[in-house]
């Protein structure tokens, strides 16, 4: 043997056709996400360019993008994380009572029920709103300017009508209550048996087992399913632009007539009439509708994965 | 401190299924038994039976009575709640929660049991139960990290700390060492033989020169077949378990002969 003898190549690991196949349909498909997504970006860019340069006169209203775009981006907010705020511990207890606490046969029936709030098309969410939730809600709004007045969120005068952001926010929650809960049920249910076990066998009772080893695990889901419905209530148009008066100035009051709108539902609102920079203008408000939820998204990563080591993913 | 428990005329049920039948026997204090048998024999069964963790599933029940130093533990006016603090469990595969930091995860059952603790008698908590688990060298320096980043032989002797930080009367150990590899279990072994001096221990085992090595006294269960239920064949001194059983299943098994 000598030893000057270069040494043999490597041998080719074998390439099946199968593997390619699907690494390549993976590929594409994480690929085509990445182009959609810069082909809007790109179009909405391009397109509020004109309004984002047009002097402050010529933008509807008159003030300039800005003045018109806030009282948008307050309304959108403000009846966004009302939603979230109200259907997030709702859907939690709803998980953990299906979960942990509902015999079994019932927790499938509610499943299904809860399941099937999804499926209702969001017109039909604005047509209740107006028709049902808002007039039944005039007693509240006026309780609430009464006695929660002091309260800046709850300052009068109360709305006659229950057109307020208070009934958007209340929509909105109900519509975005199945997506919540059905993530966290899927999390909640798949907390391992190990670690509720450790804690029943440490002493816990239900209730501390579920805070011992089921919140923590789930908590992650809840985030991320929080995340989706904040998504969709951010989003949500049609349901929005039925039950809100709207037009109001940027104010945070939850019980008056006059609202802001959010930007979803003025752009469905306006673009029908809207010509030339009112386009533009528009497009302009959706942009910034695009990178509050690309934020909010980004946020709930960080938040995520702030702690990824105590995770349980390890 | 170690208790006495004693069990008669125990019938467990799975629902309508009866999975261990008329255990009868009486477990010393400050020793080690060792519960052995095949597969399905229902000695885990009987093992949860004895802190009430087996009524978690739906369905479980018992009949007969367990108790502890003379206390029912199945009494009506009695809380499973209660009972599961006074007597600790050790599971197959170790289990930390993986939210919490090593420090929290020793001191998780004393948090349920009293709320406000202060922090210097919550040190010597954890570093008591730790020294006591054989962990607190090779962990000291990283008590606040995630007790999952532990190798399997150092979660499982957290999860040991876990139990004995509250001092419970007995302790149950569900196969411990068999997700182990043959180091870990030494060391579990030799942890066992020192805690038996503050702690009654039961351990189910398929190692049966686990439990001849560790153990004073030692049941045999076995089941006559599929659907039938469990029985304990034999409960007597390790030694004669393993010499000279009464039973001849016990020695069948036991050399190998079994089935």
């Amino acid at each position: 043997m000598t030893t000057t003898s270069a040494p043999p190549s490597p041998p080719q690991p074998k390439r099946r056709v199968g593997d390619r196949v699907f690494a390549g349909t993976a590929k594409g498909s994480g690929i085509l996400i990445l182009l959609i997504l810069a082909g809007v970006a790109a179009f909405l860019v391009s397109e509020a360019i004109p309004a984002i340069t047009a002097p402050a006169e010529d933008i509807p209203g008159g003030e300039g993008l800005a003045h018109y775009v806030w009282p948008l981006i307050v309304g959108t907010l403000l009846g966004a994380v009302l939603a979230l705020l109200i259907a997030t511990p709702l859907a939690v207890a709803i998980a953990l009572y299906v979960t942990y606490y509902a015999p079994r046969r019932l927790a499938a029936a509610m499943g299904y029920v809860i399941d099937l709030l999804a499926a209702i098309p969001s017109v039909v969410y604005g047509f209740w709103g107006l028709a049902v939730l808002a007039p039944t809600l005039v007693p509240f709004h006026e309780w609430a300017a009464d006695n929660l007045g002091f309260i800046p969120l709850f300052e009068g005068p109360a709305s006659s009508t229950g057109r307020t952001m208070l009934t958007v926010g209340i929509v909105l929650a109900v519509m975005i209550l199945p997506i919540i809960s059905a993530i966290s049920r899927e999390v909640f249910g798949q907390a391992p048996a190990l670690h509720r076990e450790a804690a029943l066998a440490l002493g816990a009772t239900r209730w501390e087992m579920i805070k011992m080893a089921v919140l923590p695990y789930g908590k992650s889901g809840v985030i991320g399913g929080a995340m989706l419905g904040l998504g969709r209530a951010l989003g949500e148009t049609m349901a929005v632009a039925i039950v809100l008066s709207g037009g109001g100035a940027a104010a945070l009051t939850l019980i008056t007539s006059t609202n802001p709108s959010t930007i979803a539902s003025n752009i469905a609102l306006r673009f029908p009439e809207a010509t030339g920079l009112g386009v533009n203008t528009l497009i302009a408000s959706g942009l910034v509708l695009f990178v509050i939820t690309l934020a909010v998204n980004m946020l709930a990563r960080w938040v995520v994965n702030r702690r990824a080591d105590f995770s349980g993913a390890n | 401190m170690a208790k006495r428990i004693e069990v008669s005329d125990l019938n467990i049920y799975y629902g309508d299924f009866l999975a261990v039948e008329g255990v009868n026997v009486a477990i010393e204090p400050r020793s080690i038994t060792a519960l052995i048998g095949p597969s399905g024999c229902g000695k885990s069964t009987f093992l949860r039976s004895l802190n009430r963790m087996h009524e978690v599933l739906p369905g479980a029940r018992v009949e007969g009575k367990v108790a502890m130093d003379g206390q029912d533990l199945y009494g009506a006016d009695v809380d499973p709640v209660d009972v599961r603090r006074q007597i600790g469990m050790v599971f197959q595969r170790p289990n930390p929660f993986p939210t919490m930091s090593i420090y929290e995860n020793v001191l998780a059952g004393n948090r349920l049991n009293n709320k406000r603790m202060k922090k210097s008698e919550a040190d010597d908590i954890v570093e008591k139960s730790l020294r006591g688990a054989n962990l607190w060298n090779e962990v000291k320096d990283r008590l606040d990290r995630p007790g999952s980043g532990l190798s399997g032989g150092q979660q499982q002797r957290l999860c040991i700390a876990r139990a004995i930080a509250v001092e419970p009367d007995v302790l149950l150990m569900d196969e411990p060492c068999s997700a182990l590899d043959p180091i870990s279990t030494l060391a579990i072994e030799d942890l066992m033989t020192e805690l038996k001096e503050r702690f009654t221990i039961v351990i189910v085992t398929h190692n049966m020169q686990q439990a001849a090595r560790v153990s004073e006294s030692t049941g045999f269960f076995n089941l006559n077949g599929v659907g039938q239920p469990g029985r304990l064949i034999e409960f007597n001194p390790t030694e004669r378990i393993f010499s000279n059983p009464d039973e001849k299943a016990t020695e069948d098994y036991i050399s190998g002969r079994f089935g």
